[in-house]
C-alpha cells in the first residue's frame, strides 16, 4: 500500500528531529542543593520570603507526599523517577526589578521562542497577519517563567487600571496575601494526588490572576514556561480567580531544551469562577518530546482543575498537546453552581515513543449543569495515546447534560490509540451521550486531495487539520496559528 | 352545538407569557383556520389544547363538547375525540408503526366501549386508509416516523387521523415542508373527513394550504391574541397585504 | 463438624480442603493438578475488591461475607422446570446434571454431564478459562462438580438445545459452580437457550464458567436468560474462542438475582470470525447487575457488534464495562459497541465504562454510550394518540430494548428473549400498581 506507507513517512519526516525550541540559554544560575527534603522546602520558602503560613502549608504537603505512592493506573510506562536526583530550585542570579532590567540574554531567548516580552503587539514571526489572519492582532500580556522563577510580566500597569491582578504568584503572596490564602489549594488540595502534593511542597513560581467583579479582561493573558537548566524540575502553580460577572481568556505555552535526560514538570493549575464568570484556558504544550528512540524529553505530570463555583459560571479548557515524552493530565471541571458549564477541547499527538494519557473529569453537582468534551487523539510512530475521562452526575444535578466525542486517528501500525471513558450517573433526569471512533486517514481521501493537485504532505496536513478542526477553532487566533504549525501541517485552505 | 370553546385562555412557557387571552368558538361541523406570523403562539395553542407538559395554563378555560378540556390527561383528550397533527411528528425508534397504530386505535375503541380489532382486521383497515393516502405499505413495518421524509411524516399524521376518526382535529402547520403533491394528498385526507360531525382547526403560516382545505372561518393570531376574524377571503387578504397591515389595524 | 459455615474466600478454600478427595475426577492427576493450581490462585487473589479496576463498580462483599454450604437437593417433587424452547433439554438441579429430567434422545451430536465425561477432557477443560488473574474462574475450577459437555461434529446443524439450571435449596445458602464445555466443530451450528431460575427466598450462589470453542465456519447462538431467585447471586464467566469464519452470538438477559455479574471474554482467533454480544439488564429494587465484556480481536478481517441495554427501576444499580482490544495483526477490524441505559427511578444508578485499546491502524472501531430517562416528547406523542400513560411507557421501554433483542440471529432465541422481557415488564408494572 504505497499511499499509506507514504503517509507514514510524511508524518515521520515532519515530526522527527524538527524540535526548533531545543536550544539552551547560558546564564548564571542560582541552584538549591540537589535533592528533596524538608530543608529544600524551607530553602524555597525562604528564597521567596514567604510568610509563615505558606511555609507550614508547604511542609504539610511535603509530609503528605512522603506517604503517597506514584499513580500507576495511567497507560504509560517509564523507569522509576529518582526524586532525589534533581534540582528543585533554579533561577537566574540577577532577579529583574522591572521590564527594562531583564537580562538581555533572557530577552534574546524569548525573542528566539517568539514570545513578546516587550509591550507591543505579538511580535513573533508567526503574527496572524502573515498567516492570512484578519485584522490587527490584540496585545497579549505575558508572564515569562524561566525554570523556577518569573523573569518578566508585561502589561501589569495597563491591567491594573481595570483592577486586574496579573503577576507571578510569588509576588501575589507578598502583595495580595489574603486572596492567595483564600484560594490557594481550594480547588486542588495539597494531598489531592502524588504530583499535586509534590508541587504544593516545592512550587517555585507561576502566574496569579484576579479579575474583579464585572470586568472583561481587555487582552489575552498568557504565561510562557521555559525549562532551561539541566537536571531541574519545574513546579509552577497557577491560580486564576474570576470574580462575579468577569471574563478572562488565558493562554499558556511551554518549551524546553533537547537533552538526553528526562525532566519533570509537575504543575498545578487552579481556576475559580464565581457567578456568571467565564474563564477560557488554552494550552499549547510543546515540551521537548525526546528523540526518535525515546531518549530524553519532559515528563509532563500536571494537575489542572477548575471549580465553577457560581451560578451560570463557565470554564472552557482547550489544549493542544504535541510535546513531552509522557503526558499525564486531566484538566477538569467541578460544576458546583447551578447552570454552570464545563468544556474540554483537546488535541493530543504522540509520535516516535511519546506517550499521552490525557482527558478530563466533569463532575456535575449543580442543577442544569452542562459539559462538552471533544477529544482528538493522533498516534504515529510508536506513540501511545489514551483518552481517559470521567463524567459523574450527582443525584442533585437534575437535568444535567453531557456530550462527549472522542476520536482517534492512527498513522502506521506500530502505534496505539485507547479510549477509557467512565460514566457514572445517579440522576434520573440527566442525559449523557458518549461517542468514540477510531480510524486512519482513508486512502480515498488522500487520493481525492492529490488528484486535486495537493502534495502528499499537504494532503495529510489538510486531513489531520480537518480532524482537529473542532478543537483548533476553540483556540484564540494567535494560538491557533502556532498550534497548527505545531501539528506540522500545511495551512493552506484549512485555517478554521 | 359547539365543539370547542375557548374563553380568555392565557398560558406561559418557562415563565414567559405566550397566550394573552384567546377567545375562540368552533361549532360542530365547521373547519376554522388560525393564521399568524412566527412566534405569535400558534403552536403553543395547539400544545395547550392537547395537554403538553411545560405549557402552563394561567387563566381562562377551554371546553370540548361541553367537557373541561384543560382538566384532562392527553390520552383522555384523545379518547374524547381530539386529535393533534404535530408540526414535527416525533420519532419513536423501536416502536413499529403497525403496533403503534393498533395500540392507539384499540385504546380509543375501548374508551368508546368497542371491542379490540385483531391483527387481521387492523391490517385490512390500515391498508385501505394507506392506499387512499398513497402511502407505501412497508411504512407499517418501520419504526414510527423513523427515517421518514418530511412528507412521509405528515402523511403518517393524516393516516393516524383517518384511522382514529376524531371528532375534531388540530393540524399544526401540517403544510410546512410539503411539496405540492404531498400537500394535495394531505388536503384530500382532511377533506375526506369533513362533514357535519367533524370539526377542525387548521393552523398555518401561509394561505397555500387553505386553497385546498377551504375554511369556514379564518382567525388571525398575533402576539398571543386573536386580532381579527373573518371568512375564507381573509386568508387571501393576508396573503396580499401581509400580517403587518392587520397588526397595524388592530 | 462445625455447624457454623465459614464465610468468604476461606470458606471456599476450607470446603475445597474437605472435599478434594471426593470431588469428581479426584483421581485424575491432570485434574487434581488443575484444581490445586486454581486453589492456590484463589488463595492468593481471594474475592476481587473494588480496588481492582475490573471490579471498580461491583462490590462482591455481599458474596464474600456470606457463608455457603454444599447444596442438599431434596425431593424433586414439585420441582418447577421452566418451559422449554426446543425438543432437546439438559437439566441441572443445584448445579448437578440430571439425566432423568433431561431429554437428549435423537439429537445428532454428543451431550453429556461433565462429571461422567471427565476422563476424556484432559487438555479441553481449562483450555480457555485460566485461574490466574480470574478469581471467579479459579473458584469454579477449584470446586466444580458437574456441567454440560457438548460436541457438535463438523457440518452438523445441531438445532436448539435448552440448558436449564434450577436451584432448590431454600433452607441454607448453597453454592454451586458448574463448568460447561461447548465445542462446535468446523461448519457445525447450534442454538443454546440457557435458563437459570430458583425459588423465591433462596439465597444461593451460582458460579458457572463456560468454555466455548467455535471452529472454522461454525455458528453458535448462545442466549442466556438469567432469572435467578431475587436473593440469589449469579457470577457467570464465559470464555469463547472463535476460529476463522466462525460466529459466536451471545445474548444475556439479566433479570433476576440480587447481585449479578455477566462476564464474557471472546477471542476472535481466525480471519473473518464474527462475534455479536447483546444483552439487556432489567433491574428493580435492590438489584445490582454488571455486564463486563472483553472482546479480543486477534486476527484480521473480523467483525464484532455489541449492543447492551439497561433499564433501571427502583433503587437498583446497573454496570456496563466493555473493552475492545484490537491487536496489531487484526487489520481491517470492524468493531462496534453501544451501551444505553434508561432510568425509570430517581434512586437508580448506572455506571458505564466502554473502552477501546487499539494497536492496528486499518480499523473501524467505535463505541457509544447514552444515559437518560424516558423521552417526554415521545411519551406525550403516544398519549395524544389516546394510549394511556402506563401503556405508553411500556411501549417505549420495549422499544428501547428492541434493538438489543433484534441483534439475535435466531428466531427461536429471539422470541424466548422477547417473552422474558415482556414478562419482566409486566411484573414491574404489577409491582408499581
Amino acid at each position: 500500500m504505497p499511499a499509506v506507507t507514504e503517509t507514514i513517512d510524511t508524518v515521520q519526516s515532519v515530526t522527527e528531529g524538527a524540535y526548533k525550541w531545543g536550544f539552551q540559554t547560558d546564564i548564571e544560575m542560582d541552584f538549591a542543593p540537589k535533592g528533596l527534603n524538608e530543608d529544600i522546602v524551607r530553602f524555597i520558602s525562604k528564597k521567596k520570603n514567604e510568610p509563615e503560613w505558606l511555609l507550614e502549608w508547604r511542609l504539610k504537603a511535603f509530609a503528605l507526599w512522603k506517604k503517597m505512592e506514584e499513580p500507576r493506573w495511567a497507560a504509560v510506562s517509564y523507569p522509576p523517577i529518582d526524586y532525589q536526583d534533581a534540582y528543585y530550585y533554579a533561577a537566574p542570579k540577577e532577579g529583574p526589578k522591572s521590564l527594562d532590567e531583564v537580562d538581555p540574554e533572557l530577552l534574546r531567548t524569548y525573542e528566539k521562542l517568539g514570545i513578546p516580552l516587550k509591550e507591543q503587539a505579538w511580535l513573533a514571526g508567526v503574527s496572524p497577519q502573515q498567516e492570512g489572519g484578519e485584522g490587527r492582532s490584540m496585545p497579549i500580556a505575558v508572564d515569562a517563567v524561566f525554570d523556577s522563577v518569573s523573569v518578566a510580566t508585561t502589561f501589569k500597569e495597563r491591567l491594573a487600571k481595570d483592577g486586574i491582578i496579573f503577576c507571578p504568584i510569588s509576588e501575589a503572596v507578598q502583595d495580595h496575601p489574603d486572596l492567595v490564602r483564600q484560594y490557594l489549594g481550594s480547588v486542588v488540595p495539597q494531598g489531592d494526588n502524588f504530583y499535586a502534593a509534590l508541587n504544593s511542597a516545592v512550587f517555585t513560581d507561576g502566574s496569579f490572576v484576579y479579575i474583579p467583579k464585572g470586568v472583561r479582561c481587555p487582552m489575552e493573558l498568557s504565561t510562557y514556561f521555559r525549562i532551561n537548566a539541566k537536571s531541574t524540575g519545574q513546579f509552577e502553580r497557577t491560580l486564576i480567580i474570576a470574580d462575579a460577572g468577569s471574563h478572562v481568556s488565558y493562554l499558556e505555552g511551554c518549551t524546553a531544551p533537547m537533552r538526553d535526560e528526562n525532566q519533570l514538570h509537575a504543575a498545578v493549575v487552579e481556576l475559580v469562577a464565581l457567578d456568571d464568570a467565564t474563564i477560557k484556558y488554552s494550552t499549547v504544550q510543546n515540551w521537548y518530546p525526546g528523540d526518535a528512540e525515546g531518549r530524553g524529553g519532559i515528563y509532563n505530570f500536571v494537575t489542572k482543575r477548575a471549580q465553577c463555583r457560581g451560578a451560570r459560571s463557565k470554564v472552557s479548557w482547550t489544549q493542544v498537546e504535541t510535546g513531552s515524552a509522557i503526558t499525564w493530565k486531566y484538566p477538569s471541571c467541578i460544576l458546583l453552581g447551578d447552570d454552570s458549564v464545563g468544556e474540554f477541547y483537546s488535541v493530543a499527538i504522540t509520535n516516535n515513543r511519546q506517550q499521552a494519557d490525557t482527558g478530563t473529569k466533569m463532575i456535575h453537582l449543580g442543577k442544569r449543569t452542562t459539559s462538552t468534551i471533544v477529544s482528538k487523539g493522533i498516534s504515529a510512530g510508536r506513540g501511545q495515546n489514551t483518552y481517559r475521562g470521567l463524567v459523574r452526575i450527582a443525584p442533585a444535578a437534575s437535568a444535567a447534560r453531557n456530550f462527549t466525542q472522542c476520536d482517534s486517528l492512527l498513522i502506521g501500525d506500530q502505534c496505539g490509540a485507547h479510549t477509557v471513558p467512565y460514566i457514572e450517573n445517579r440522576c434520573i433526569s440527566a442525559k449523557v451521550e458518549h461517542e468514540a471512533t477510531t480510524s486512519r486517514i482513508a486512502e480515498d481521501q488522500l487520493f481525492y486531495c492529490r488528484s486535486r493537485g495537493l502534495t502528499q504532505e499537504d494532503a495529510v496536513g489538510l486531513i489531520v487539520n480537518g480532524f482537529c478542526r473542532e478543537v483548533l477553532k476553540e483556540l484564540p487566533m494567535e494560538f491557533a496559528v502556532e498550534a497548527q504549525k505545531l501539528l506540522q501541517i500545511s495551512l493552506e485552505g484549512s485555517v478554521g | 352545538m359547539t365543539m370547542l370553546k375557548i374563553e380568555g385562555l392565557t398560558a406561559e412557557v418557562d415563565g414567559k407569557p405566550i397566550l394573552q387571552g384567546i377567545d375562540l368558538e368552533i361549532p360542530l361541523g365547521e373547519l376554522h383556520a388560525i393564521m399568524g406570523p412566527n412566534g405569535s403562539g400558534k403552536s403553543t395553542l395547539s400544545y395547550v389544547l392537547a395537554g403538553r407538559e411545560g405549557y402552563e395554563v394561567t387563566g381562562g378555560s377551554a371546553t370540548f363538547a361541553g367537557q373541561d378540556l384543560l382538566a384532562m390527561e392527553p390520552e383522555q383528550r384523545a379518547a374524547a375525540g381530539l386529535f393533534l397533527a404535530f408540526q414535527y411528528p416525533v420519532e419513536l425508534p423501536g416502536v413499529g408503526n403497525a403496533n403503534f397504530l393498533r395500540t392507539a386505535l384499540n385504546a380509543l375503541r375501548r374508551s368508546r366501549g368497542e371491542s379490540d380489532l385483531d391483527a387481521m382486521q387492523f391490517l385490512k383497515l390500515a391498508r385501505e386508509r394507506m392506499r387512499a393516502l398513497h402511502m407505501p405499505e412497508d411504512m407499517l413495518k418501520r419504526g414510527v416516523n423513523v427515517g421518514f421524509s418530511g412528507g412521509e411524516k405528515k402523511r403518517n399524521e393524516v393516516l393516524q387521523m383517518a384511522l382514529l376518526g376524531p371528532r375534531m382535529a388540530i393540524l399544526d402547520e401540517t403544510d410546512s415542508g410539503l411539496d405540492i403533491d404531498a400537500l394535495r394528498i394531505v388536503a384530500d385526507g382532511v377533506n375526506a373527513l369533513r362533514g357535519p360531525e367533524f370539526s377542525a382547526l387548521v393552523i398555518t403560516h401561509y394561505q397555500r394550504l387553505l386553497d385546498y382545505i377551504v375554511p369556514d372561518r379564518v382567525h388571525v393570531l398575533i402576539g398571543g391574541r386573536i386580532v381579527k376574524s373573518g371568512g375564507p377571503e381573509l386568508a387571501q387578504e393576508l396573503e396580499a397585504s401581509g400580517y403587518a397591515s392587520v397588526q397595524a389595524a388592530a | 463438624m462445625n455447624a457454623m459455615v465459614q464465610s468468604g474466600a476461606e470458606g471456599f478454600l476450607h470446603r475445597f480442603e474437605g472435599l478434594r478427595a471426593r470431588l469428581p475426577g479426584a483421581r485424575l492427576p491432570w485434574l487434581a493438578a488443575l484444581r490445586e493450581g486454581a486453589a492456590e490462585a484463589f488463595r492468593v487473589q481471594g474475592f476481587p475488591t473494588r480496588r481492582q479496576e475490573a471490579w471498580k463498580y461491583t462490590d462482591l462483599r455481599p458474596v464474600a461475607e456470606a457463608g455457603f454450604d454444599e447444596p442438599l437437593t431434596m425431593l424433586d417433587e414439585g420441582l418447577a422446570l421452566p418451559p422449554g424452547h426446543g425438543t432437546a433439554r439438559a437439566v441441572f438441579v443445584d448445579g448437578r446434571f440430571r439425566a432423568e429430567l433431561s431429554t437428549l434422545e435423537g439429537i445428532g451430536f454428543a451431550v453429556s454431564g461433565l462429571a461422567a465425561a471427565l476422563p476424556g477432557l484432559e487438555g479441553r477443560l481449562g483450555a480457555l478459562a485460566h485461574p490466574q488473574g480470574q478469581p471467579l474462574a479459579a473458584l469454579n475450577t477449584m470446586l466444580f462438580e458437574d456441567g454440560l459437555v457438548v460436541t457438535v461434529p463438523a457440518g452438523i446443524a445441531g438445532g436448539m438445545l435448552d440448558l436449564v439450571s434450577v436451584a432448590t435449596e431454600t433452607e441454607r445458602p448453597a453454592a454451586f459452580h458448574p463448568r460447561h464445555l461447548i465445542r462446535l466443530e468446523a461448519g457445525a451450528s447450534l442454538t443454546i437457550i440457557e435458563t437459570a431460575t430458583g425459588p423465591e427466598g433462596a439465597r444461593y450462589l451460582h458460579n458457572p464458567v463456560f468454555e466455548i470453542e467455535v471452529a472454522e465456519g461454525a455458528t453458535l447462538v448462545h442466549a442466556r436468560l438469567q432469572q435467578e431467585a431475587p436473593r440469589a447471586f449469579q457470577l457467570a464467566t464465559v470464555y469463547a474462542s472463535v476460529a476463522a469464519g466462525g460466529t459466536y452470538d451471545n445474548f444475556t438477559l439479566n433479570a433476576g438475582g440480587r447481585l449479578v455479574r455477566n462476564e464474557i471474554h471472546t477471542t476472535l482467533t481466525g480471519p473473518k470470525a464474527a462475534c455479536h454480544m447483546n444483552g439487556a439488564q432489567l433491574l428493580g429494587a435492590g438489584q445490582h447487575a454488571d455486564t463486563t465484556t472483553f472482546l479480543d480481536h486477534a486476527a484480521p478481517d473480523c467483525a464484532s457488534r455489541q449492543t447492551y441495554k439497561t433499564v433501571l427501576a427502583g433503587k437498583s444499580r446497573g454496570v456496563f464495562q466493555g473493552k475492545i482490544l484490537v491487536r496489531q495483526v487484526a487489520q481491517r477490524t470492524d468493531g462496534y459497541q453501544m451501551n444505553q441505559a434508561l432510568l425509570l427511578s430517581p434512586e437508580a444508578e448506572i455506571d458505564s465504562k466502554p473502552q477501546l485499546e487499539i494497536y492496528a491502524d486499518d480499523v473501524k472501531c467505535s463505541h457509544g454510550a447514552t444515559v437518560g430517562e424516558l423521552d417526554a416528547e415521545q411519551l406525550f406523542y403516544l398519549r395524544t394518540r389516546g394510549i394511556p400513560e402506563a401503556r405508553a411507557r411500556s411501549m417505549l421501554v420495549e422499544a428501547f430494548l428492541t434493538e438489543a433483542v433484534e441483534g439475535v440471529n435466531d428466531a427461536g432465541a429471539r422470541s424466548a428473549l422477547q417473552a422474558a422481557v415482556t414478562g419482566w415488564w409486566e411484573k414491574q408494572a404489577e409491582a408499581a400498581a
